[in-house]
Formats: structure tokens, sequence, C-alpha cells
């Protein structure tokens, strides 16, 4: 139809009585509407009348500007057909005033309510990890009480899960960190004349730090964001409560065998990370240092004390435990909408890496005051 | 007006202001059939979901559509407004072949249609007028910023929600408000053609009925074509002129309720003849039950309206 392809138009004039006569033509719809309704606002003095016998087409939106001009200039409408009359009718009970946006307090309230909130938040959130930590405990007492409860099976599927499938990306990150710190420790080593010592630096810094570190974080990543999505998103489905109404314990059936897998996996993946943490740094010495690569590790026997083995193998639990907390605890508090899920997902793992990495500062300090240097 | 629904042979004549047809450059829209479906077939792997269904639909109409659960009504809108392609027939949409446009170039056409899908499906990190000011700001850039507001306004105001609620996120609407903030967004643009997707699922049935007279009156004011997709027998009886009926993969008959309710096959007169379907019939046939009826006030004590249970088998 040709007169889709027209604009909307308008002419002014004196009507009979001298006042502004407004002459609209043309289709007055939304495709269209875009440039007339600047020049409609534009348009200086007061319309008396507003003709719209000239309309080809008008929709909703083209009844809103007329209903506005009319409205404004306080005019009479002229020449409407039926349709442009039910749909001035329709739209004229807006008043166009409500506001459109929430109201927000002024920049420096919002600033500092989010800096107190941010506080609070901190606090609240030890005390209800803590408690949940607590919940756990209890959960503990209940299957030792009922060993009947306990998920034998849900226990070995999460250990298969944290444990077994993150081998291998484990293995990898941990041949690259030794390659790393052997390489690097090496050229700094080297000005001394002291690059012998490299062994020493890549066997005790793996053993006692880094191969569990890394682990712990490489962990949170994986199995902390994994377990707050799962159990976030059955608390979302309401199969939390579904078990509870049932009288299946969430705590017994979900964050249980989650919190034992982790604390009984970590020890074993943060052994095998720095054992292959030691084995990249024996290889890149072999190529660097000219250090055979059966001498590195009969050196390091020699020259990393066995405390530095239990110094990292009793670190790991605890980062395990931090971990399947941190996840299994934002997961539980997911309500509302599926958003939240991710919200919660981030939390747990940021959560989770900045406590391991503050408990592990802690530890470093602990054990060199009780001697284990 | 319900109570005596055209039949299809003389079904709704079509609007009588040209304007608001606009047609396509190469004018071979049917003006009268606004969607005409040949031949569908829908198989997901090996679950046929449609097969050689057909259906058009007349314009300026509410076009109800049943089925079991499982028998694709969502497939078939979905297919309609171009989401699903099938695996073989032809679909046109006010004119234009939706199995054979590519995915962005069909954009004039979608302009012309609101789509309500069933959760609402509102961007939950835009207010409601923010949701309703997208598809503007997507095909007509050139509005201002001021006359956007308006708009967003008074379809907040058209779908049957406070003012205030323009201003209000997805999360702090109850169901019922979301569907209408969804509905607000579906006519953004002034479609000719909205499809709704269980409009009334969830809601309660003073919500539900309010929602319908809504529809109706929207599709009068707006002269839309609506296309409904619906487990609700009171919905039924109370808005659409006709009821398409989904079975065997196909559409198995299409007409007023009366037409369908004369058709023997088992489905359609378990459905309708079934605990529910003669409850939707008696509650329509109480006077204060007229598609006229105002406000939602006045049915507050409308107790007679058969329970939404049909739409719990869907889950």
């Amino acid at each position: 139809m040709p007169g889709m392809r027209q604009r909307p138009d308008f002419s002014t004039d004196d009507d009979a009585d001298g006042g502004t006569r407004v002459a609209l033509t043309g289709p007055l719809i939304v495709a269209r509407i875009g440039d007339i309704d600047k020049r409609l606002r534009a348009l200086a003095g007061p319309v008396a009348t507003i003709d719209l016998s000239g309309l080809t087409a008008i929709d909703t939106v083209g009844a809103w500007v007329v209903w506005r001009l009319a409205r404004d200039n306080d005019a009479q409408l002229t020449g409407a057909s039926d349709e442009a009359t039910r749909l001035i009718d329709a739209v004229s009970e807006s008043k166009g005033t409500s506001r459109l946006t929430p109201e927000r307090p002024p920049a420096l309230t919002r600033a500092l309510a989010t800096l107190g909130e941010t506080v609070i938040g901190w606090g609240q959130g030890t005390l209800a990890g803590l408690g949940f930590l607590g919940q756990v405990i209890l959960a503990v007492r209940d299957v030792v009480r009922e060993p009947r409860r306990f998920r034998g099976k849900a226990l070995i599927h999460q250990m298969e899960l944290v444990g077994v499938n993150s081998l291998g990306i484990i293995a990898m990150m941990s041949f690259l960190v030794g390659i790393v710190i052997a390489q690097q420790g090496a050229v700094q080593l080297q000005q001394f004349g002291a690059e012998i010592l490299t062994v020493n630096l890549t066997g005790r810094i793996a053993l006692r730090e880094l191969g569990i570190l890394m682990t712990a974080i490489m962990v949170a990543g994986r199995s902390g964001s994994a377990f707050a999505a799962q159990i976030g998103t059955m608390k979302l489905t309401e199969e939390i409560d579904a078990m509870r109404t049932i009288g299946v314990s969430p705590m017994v059936a979900l964050v249980l065998p989650r919190v034992l897998a982790a604390v009984l996996m970590m020890p074993l993946l943060g052994f095998v990370a720095a054992l292959i943490a030691i084995v990249g740094g024996a290889t890149i010495s072999v190529m660097t240092l000219d250090i055979p690569f059966f001498t590195f590790l009969r050196r390091i026997q020699e020259v990393v004390p066995q405390r530095d083995l239990w110094v990292g193998v009793l670190k790991a639990p605890v980062f395990g435990l931090i971990v399947a907390l941190t996840g299994c605890h934002q997961g539980m508090q997911v309500s509302g909408n599926s958003e939240e899920v991710g919200t919660r997902t981030t939390q747990a793992v940021v959560q989770a890496i900045f406590t391991v990495i503050v408990l592990d500062a802690f530890f470093a300090v602990f054990f060199s005051k009780i001697g284990w240097i | 007006m319900s109570e005596a629904p055209p039949s299809p042979a003389s079904a709704p004549a079509p609007e009588s202001d040209p304007g608001r047809e606009p047609k396509l450059a190469d004018g071979q829209e049917d003006v009268r059939h606004p969607i005409v479906v040949e031949g569908l077939c829908n198989a997901f792997g090996d679950h046929v979901i449609h097969e050689d269904l057909s259906l058009t639909v007349n314009k300026g109409e509410i076009i109800g559509v049943v089925g079991g659960s499982g028998t694709g009504k969502s497939v078939l809108m979905r297919s309609i407004i171009g989401l699903q392609v099938p695996q073989a027939g032809k679909i046109t949409v006010l004119g234009r072949d939706i199995t054979a446009a590519q995915d962005d170039d069909d954009i004039d056409i979608r302009s012309r249609w609101g789509v309500l899908f069933q959760g609402g499906a509102l961007f939950s990190t835009l207010t409601v007028a923010e949701n309703i000011e997208v598809p503007l700001k997507e095909f007509y850039p050139e509005i201002a910023p001021a006359l956007l507001d308006e708009i967003a306004r008074f379809k907040v105001m058209l779908s049957g929600l406070p003012e205030n609620a323009a201003a209000k996120y997805p999360s702090e609407l109850s169901g019922g408000m979301k569907k209408r903030a969804g509905l607000a967004r579906s006519l953004a643009l002034d479609p000719e053609l909205l499809f709704l997707d269980e409009p009334t699922a969830g809601l309660d049935p003073i919500g539900a009925d309010a929602f319908d007279r809504l529809i109706l009156e929207l599709k009068e004011t707006l002269g839309l074509t609506v296309f409904l997709i619906t487990h609700d027998l009171d919905t039924l009886h109370a808005i659409c002129d006709r009821v398409a009926v989904l079975a065997d993969r196909k559409v198995i008959a299409v007409g007023t309720i009366p037409e369908l309710l004369a058709s023997d096959h088992p489905w359609i007169q378990e459905y309708f003849n079934g605990p529910r379907g003669r409850a939707a019939l008696e509650a329509k046939d109480t006077p204060h039950h007229d598609a006229a009826a105002p406000a939602i006030e006045d049915d507050a004590d409308d107790d007679e309206r058969a329970p939404m249970a049909p739409d719990e088998q869907d889950r």
C-alpha cells in the first residue's frame, strides 16, 4: 500500500475563530513517529484545533502523540475516525507523570551505605560461616549416632569428582609451576654461584607451600564452584525443601559427603601436586643446569626435611574443609532467581581462595614459631 | 460477545481500516489470514511432534490452541514465530514465508508481532519501563527519549498495571504482574499479531479472569489477532472466537466450542465434557461471567470458576 511508504506530516493554518489549526496527514504510526514527534514538540504557540481527517493510519503511539498535543494546548480534535477516537480514549488514561526509574539516594549516601553494608556483611558472613561449620559438626554427630544415614555412595562419588577427576589438570599445573620455580630460582642463584641450591628451593617450596596452595585454588575453582552451583540450583527447584519434608537432612545427604570428600582428597592431591612440581623442577634442571634427573631427586631427599612434607599435608585438609564449606554454604544461601546461583558461585570461589591464602599466611608464621623451619 | 462466536466461515471480518494493514512491498499478503500453516512437520530425533499439520488463523480473531501435554502447542508457536525450524511445511505469517526467512532478514516482520512467553521472559536487569523501551529502541532509534518514556507509561497503563510498576524490576513483581509487564512489552510496537503462551497459567482464578478480559479489551481496542495457547477452559469459553485442537500430531479440529462439542473425537469429548469442562461451561453461563464484566473487584466472590488444574498436568 503506497500509504505506508509516506511519512506523516502536518500543516498549520488559522481556523474560523482565529486560533491555530494543526492538520495531520499520512500514517501516524510508531514506525514513522520519530521525526513528527520532535517537530510537534517544537511547535510554537497555542493550538486551538487538531484536524485528524487527513490521517491514513493511526496506532496507540500516534494516538498518544495526538492526545498529548491536545492536552498540552487544550485543543479540540476534529475529523477523528472511529479507530482514532477509540485509541485516543484508551491512551488518555495515562497521566504520563509516573516515575520510570527506581528511587535512588544521592551518590554519597549510597557509597557510605554500600561501605557499611560490606563491613556488616563481612561480620555476618564470618558468623554465618561458623554457624554452617557448626551445622556440619552436628551432622557428623548425627551420622556417628546413626551410621546407616551416612551416604557412602555419595561420598565415593564426590571423592571421584573432587579427587580423581582433577588429577590431570592438577598434575599439569604443578609440573609447570615446578618448572617456573626451578628456572626462576636458578637465574637468581647463579649470580651467587649457588645454582645447586635450586634443588632446595624447588623441593621445599613445592612441598611446604605451592603444591598445597595451588591445589587448593584449583579445587576451589573446580569443585567449590560446582558445590555452590549444584546445591544452589537444588535450592531453587525446591529439591532441598522436598528432602527436608521427607525427613532427609540436606546437611547429611548433600553437604557432608562433599565436605568429607574435599577434606580427604586435598592431602592426596596436594601431595601429588608437590611431587609433580619437583619432577617439573628436575626436568628443567636437566636442560638448563646440567643436573642429572636422578641426582636432582636424590638431592631432594637429602636437603628437604621430612617436616616440610608434614607441614604441607597438615594444611591440606584444612584448606579442603574451607573450600567445601564455603561452596556448600553459598549454595544453601541461594534464594529467589537463577541470577543468584551465579553470584553465589562467584562468591564461593572468591571467599574460598581468599580464606585459604589468609590461613596459609597464618600457618607460615605458626610453623616457624613452633620451630618447624 | 463470546456468547455467539462467529462461525469460521463468516469469521471475524477484517478490521475495516486499510491503514492498519501495511502490506509488504511484494503485495502477496493474504490480508484475511495473517497466519497460514501448511503441511508442517516437526520432529526431535525419532520423536515426531507434528506431521502434516495445517492451520489458518483469521484476521481479528482470538484463536485458542489446546491439546494434551506434549502435543506440541508451544512447538507450533515457536515454529510460527521462527524460533524453531521445521522439518517440512510452509508457514506464512503476514504474507511472509517464515520457513524460508533467514534468522535476521525478516526484521520488519518481527516488528509486527508481539510474543508473551510463559514466564513473561522479562529482562531481569531492566525495569519494566526499560523492558518496554527495548523493542522500540531496537526498531525505531529515531524516537526521542521523552516519547519513549511516555510510550512506556501508557503501555504500562494499557496492560492494567499500576503506573508505579514501571519503575520496578521484574523480581519485585508478582507472577500476575510479570505477565502483564510481559504483555506490555509484547504490545510495545503496536503489533497486529499477538502470541500468548499460556497467559493465565499459574494465576489465581480472579487474576486469570481479569487477564482474560484484558486480552479481550486489547483485542477490541487495538484490532489484534491473537494466537493463544492455553489449558484454561474458562479462557477458551470466555474469550476465544475459535479453538484449534492439537492431537495425533495435527490439528484435528478447528471451530467454535459448540462446533467442537458436536465432534465425536474422544479427546475433544473428554476435554470439553469432563468435569472441568462442564464446570467451565456452567461458569460461563452464569450472568456475571459475561465477557463484558468490568473490574476485578466485581469478581472477588467468584468461586464457581473451575480450578486451574489442567496446567498441572503439564508440569
